[in-house]
């Protein structure tokens, strides 16, 4: 993909090791809370983001209890309502949001685009201290008393009745919002600015475009929630009138405002996933990927039309009907650009020599579960369906399949297909494949009985339920106890990882990328010399060859031989492939 | 602006950057996206202050009466002939004259004041006649100070189910009306107090230019700290010029 020679030797030895590269340039505790290295920023974002993770998953672990019986008396019902308000807030703001941008994205994306750093590596910097500033505050709310507001904040209830700390979450997650919004200025920055010489818009990687569509999101939609959210404070402190219906103020305003950022969020959480899934298969495929502007375009416009489609939220509040049928409309439509995305992610295993390492058994779990996700939106997006589905559990598993299903199985396949890089080390590869597996099953036990349950017409955010309901809620829980399981593997094997495991090489996956071409982990520079970029991404059609030829040696870990492979390489395969290639 | 690089001392360039003009670019764009950021900010609020003005006509009429145009208009000036100021000032500092960068931002934080001033004024006549809201919350639309009183009952005569429409009913009226007036002040006095905080803020930056350019810091050297500087002030400047019109004067017959 560039200019750079790959460094000979197929596997990492000790002597690479001892390389100066960005994690062992110092070993301070300053040197890291001082850094303004991308690439340690990422790190840093990463472990304060799992730690988070931790807490909401706890959370989510205190729902699932509650909800084994019908009338549960583990917890008090004012406890029910913190436990979820906790769990949402948690994962929207502090997990899911951050997630893929703030680390993989931080850590990737100025190697991808070869430049040496972001645009403004103080402000990547002071973002992770607003985000932590937000974490603290909102963790130390939670913890002297939790907030029962939901993590949508819904007025008037959050501004003027409820008794708990609302307004130390929300300044809480309005420092969030402010670290969403200086990574979003960054990554836009640097994409327009920063590309190494030869690396045009239509040669990045698609990673980066997801991110480009990400940070256009979080730019033009973070503030709107901010200052929303403000006014709740001021509405709360000072008396003030907004949004309160005593005074003459419209609630629905509020819900308006509300998620024209918070749709948009979604696609701030799903967009990098979709990027890394681009990644992986095209990768593990040994192909192209199969229209590459289709899916680079399907990114900018799931960010464009998700500003229009707020409105799908409030289909029961009395909105215009006519405004219900655009918005029903206007959702309908987005579910374009997400289908040329997973019918082109098919299309390209299609006759790829495909690998089924754990990043891509990830991927693949990530392509069915969005799919669901996807289509039951489609069902919230009928306005006479919703109406029967609306605040039920059937929007709850539909928004885990796309945040969990999605984001996070897409956040997994990006760690495994890059901890090679961050780290320098494998990890194991059969844990790996079994974690995946686990958290498949765990995750469609947990969520599929809750369509059910919303079918059924269970609402969502109440702590008692009718005993009919109790049977589809005990499977929940009992995915619930696998998921965990599932989630918990990973954290262990890679901790293992990172002292056992094998010397990962710069390439151990013969993958194209800039960021493959330079050593793992990177040096702190990133390129000794500027990159000049001279072909397309994905340009995989010479490591196909080889490979259909039996020459393996292009992955530097083992890999096994497909079944394509028990054949002589057979001349019309490699035509079909490369004529696939050249209508693109 | 980059016609006049070639006269400016040389610039220091970040690690990241292969060139100036690479960096300056960066700067560039990364401030104008965070002007829209800031200008998503504020467009929730007038989003807010609109939808309200539709449902509200005559309520928010009445109400805006209260205000005083002419120190609004006072205040349109100044932040005006502040960013006149402001921009000699960039100008100053790119043709490498220290002393006068200091002259002309001096002049922009004396206007930055001038117009908190005027604010100051403005707020405490609107706090002593209790519009601010809250409990203490109280308008007397009787006597809107210099307002055509029969123009005022003629449009609320003529349309009397607008105003009154959207409730339950259960409210007593009086009381409805006058918390209609005080959304319109709610929303006066947030949207004025945010852009007031981003005066504030404003007067920050560029004092602590105006500090720096004094004792010769390096990160000033270059005019770029400044040229930055002075596109936010722009900024806050754009704002006023759309907040004075809305909620000042609109509805003005």
């Amino acid at each position: 993909m560039s200019s750079i020679p790959l460094q000979p030797g197929a596997l990492g030895t000790p002597n690479e090791q001892a390389r100066e590269n960005y994690l062992n340039i110092k070993h301070t505790v300053a040197s890291w809370l001082l850094t303004k290295d991308h690439k340690r920023i990422a790190v840093l974002y990463g472990l304060s983001i799992s730690i988070m993770f931790f807490l909401g998953g706890l959370a989510a672990a205190g729902i699932r209890v509650a909800l084994v019986r019908p009338h549960d008396t583990f917890f008090s019902s004012e406890a029910y309502n913190k436990l979820f308000s906790a769990h949402g807030i948690i994962m929207v703001f502090f997990f899911l949001v951050p997630s893929i941008p703030a680390t993989l994205g931080n850590f990737l994306l100025p190697i991808m685009i070869g430049a040496r750093d972001l645009a403004f590596p103080r402000l990547n910097l002071l973002s992770w201290y607003i985000y932590i500033i937000g974490a603290l505050i909102t963790l130390g709310a939670i913890a002297t008393g939790g907030i029962d507001t939901g993590w949508t904040f819904y007025v008037p209830y959050s501004s003027v009745y409820s008794n708990t700390d609302v307004v130390a979450v929300i300044v809480g997650v309005f420092f969030a919002g402010f670290a969403s919004i200086f990574t979003g200025i960054n990554f836009l920055v640097t994409v327009h600015k920063m590309r190494a010489p030869g690396m045009t818009w239509f040669r990045m990687p698609l990673f980066v475009w997801a991110m480009y569509a990400t940070s256009i999101v979080m730019v033009l939609g973070t503030p709107v929630v901010a200052i929303t959210l403000l006014l709740v404070v001021l509405e709360r402190v000072f008396g003030v009138c907004i949004f309160n219906p005593a005074c003459g103020g419209d609630p629905i305003l509020f819900e308006h405002l509300f998620w024209f950022y918070s749709h948009p969020a979604v696609y701030i959480m799903i967009l990098p996933s979709m990027g890394v899934i681009s990644e992986v298969i095209t990768c593990f495929s040994r192909k192209r990927v199969f229209g590459y502007e289709f899916v680079a375009f399907s990114s900018m416009a799931i960010a464009l039309l998700g500003f229009f489609v707020w409105g799908h939220h409030m289909f029961v509040t009395g909105e215009s009907m006519y405004g219900g049928m655009v918005f029903s409309i206007i959702t309908f439509l987005i579910a374009v650009p997400s289908a040329i995305k997973v019918f082109n992610w098919s299309a390209t295993m299609y006759k790829g020599n495909v690998w089924l390492s754990a990043p891509l058994l990830y991927a693949i779990g990530f392509i069915f579960l969005f799919t669901i996700g996807g289509l039951t939106g489609l069902y919230l997006a009928s306005l006479a369906v919703d109406v029967h589905l609306n605040m039920t559990y059937f929007v709850v598993a539909h928004f885990h399949y796309v945040m969990v299903g999605g984001a996070i199985f897409g956040y997994m396949a990006g760690m495994h297909f890059w901890w090679p890089k961050i780290t320098g080390r494998m990890y194991p590869e059969g844990w790996a494949k079994l974690a995946c597996i686990i958290m498949f099953v765990g995750f469609n036990l947990t969520f599929f009985p809750q369509f059910i349950l919303g079918f059924l017409g269970m609402p969502r955010r109440y702590h008692f339920y009718p005993p009919e309901y109790q049977m589809w809620n005990i499977l929940s829980s009992a995915g619930a106890s696998v998921l965990a399981v599932g989630f918990a593997i990973p954290f262990f094997y890679w901790m293992w990882s990172l002292k056992y495991g094998e010397l990962a090489g710069p390439n151990p996956w013969g993958a194209k990328g800039l960021e493959w071409a330079i050593p793992s982990p990177p040096p702190s520079h990133n390129f000794d010399s500027v990159p000049i970029v001279t072909e397309e991404a994905y340009a995989y059609e010479e490591i196909y060859a080889r490979e259909l030829a039996g020459d393996y040696s292009d992955s530097q870990v083992d890999r096994p031989v497909s079944p394509l492979n028990t054949e002589q390489p057979d001349q019309k395969t490699l035509e079909d492939h490369s004529s696939t290639e050249e209508s693109l | 602006m980059s016609s006049a690089q070639l006269e400016v001392a040389p610039q220091r360039l970040a690690h990241q950057f292969e060139d100036i003009d690479q960096q300056n670019e960066c700067y560039i764009v990364g401030m104008w996206t965070f002007l829209v950021t800031e200008i998503m900010f504020f467009g929730a609020l007038f989003l807010a202050l609109t939808v309200y003005r539709s449902v509200y006509p005559n309520s928010f009429f009445e109400a805006h009466l209260a205000l005083n145009k002419w120190l609004g208009l006072l205040n349109t000036f100044i932040l005006l002939t502040s960013s006149f100021f402001v921009a000699m000032g960039v100008r100053a500092k790119m043709l490498g004259q220290n002393s006068a960068t200091q002259f002309w931002l001096g002049l922009t934080i004396l206007c930055a004041f001038g117009f908190l001033g005027v604010k100051y004024v403005e707020y405490s006549a609107e706090f002593r006649e209790h519009h601010f809201p809250g409990p203490n919350f109280h308008f007397v639309a009787t006597q809107p100070p210099g307002g055509d009183l029969s123009a005022n009952s003629q449009v609320a005569s003529g349309q009397p189910n607008i105003s009154s429409r959207d409730f339950p009913a259960g409210y007593h009226p009086q009381q409805l009306e006058l918390h209609k007036r005080q959304l319109f002040f709610s929303l006066y006095f947030v949207m004025t107090g945010l852009h007031g905080l981003h005066v504030i803020i404003g007067i920050l930056v560029l004092g602590s230019i105006w500090f720096l350019i004094r004792y010769k810091h390096p990160s000033v050297d270059d005019y770029m700290t400044l040229e930055l500087a002075g596109l936010y002030w722009h900024f806050v400047d754009i704002v006023w010029i759309f907040l004075y019109p809305l909620v000042y004067l609109i509805g003005r017959q």
